[in-house]
């Protein structure tokens, strides 16, 4: 197990906007995951998606990594956000785009 | 609980796990006001549909334990009461957590 939480800590670390995701971006595989998907591209930000369904072991891995039973699962800047239910609260009430212009991410 | 009593030809069908879900979130936050709303019928056929009828929640809730609680840490208490339910047993979990007086 300390091998995959040192493979999501590099992850994490070197994407300023990760998405842990069922699908890929352009494909995604779960309604969940499309929304939050549709939420990063909204605030037009740079991210990077991982595909769990194509990864096992990062699969089970985040979950036990974030504490965190669900996916999608956003980091930003290596710090956990939460799930889609989460991104959308935070993305109607402008706390979303706030934070990434806060944390300086890099726009898509 | 009320909605579980009445005439079962015209309430609401209440499933098994959501039964599970509402009996452990009011042990657990005693809520000022609880809806678990089993949406699965609007997933049929699409991914995580495992045909039991039982795969997509919405659970909406108000309690004075999320005073004071941010979003991340409101959502980890419900998921925590909840244990192996979502994400293991149940595919898709919505979760709204409230405090009384909340916005």
């Amino acid at each position: 197990m300390a091998d995959i939480n040192e493979r999501i800590t590099d992850i994490v670390g070197k994407n300023d906007v990760v998405l842990f995701m069922k699908g890929t971006p352009l494909f995604p595989q779960c309604g969940f995951s499309s929304r939050a998907v549709a939420i990063l591209d909204h605030c037009g930000v740079a991210f990077e998606g991982v595909d769990v369904l194509q990864d096992m072991e990062i699969r089970q891995g985040i979950k036990a990594y974030s504490d965190w039973p669900t996916i999608p699962q956003l980091y930003v800047k290596g710090e956990f956000v939460g799930g889609s239910d989460i991104m959308m609260e935070m993305f109607e009430a402008g706390e979303l785009q706030q934070m990434l212009d806060d944390k300086q991410v890099a726009k898509a | 609980m009320d909605k579980r009593d009445g005439n079962p030809q015209t309430g609401p069908m209440t499933t098994p796990l959501q039964s599970e879900i509402e009996t452990r979130l009011e042990q657990a936050f005693s809520p000022s006001r609880l809806d678990v709303i089993n949406d699965s019928a609007s997933h049929r056929g699409h991914a995580g549909d495992d045909g039991s009828g039982e795969s997509h929640f919405t659970v909406v809730i108000e309690s004075a334990a999320f005073a004071g609680k941010g979003r991340l840490e409101r959502q980890r208490m419900v998921n925590r009461a909840l244990g192996d339910i979502p994400g293991e047993r149940v595919h898709a979990l919505a979760i709204r957590a409230f405090a009384p007086g909340d916005g």
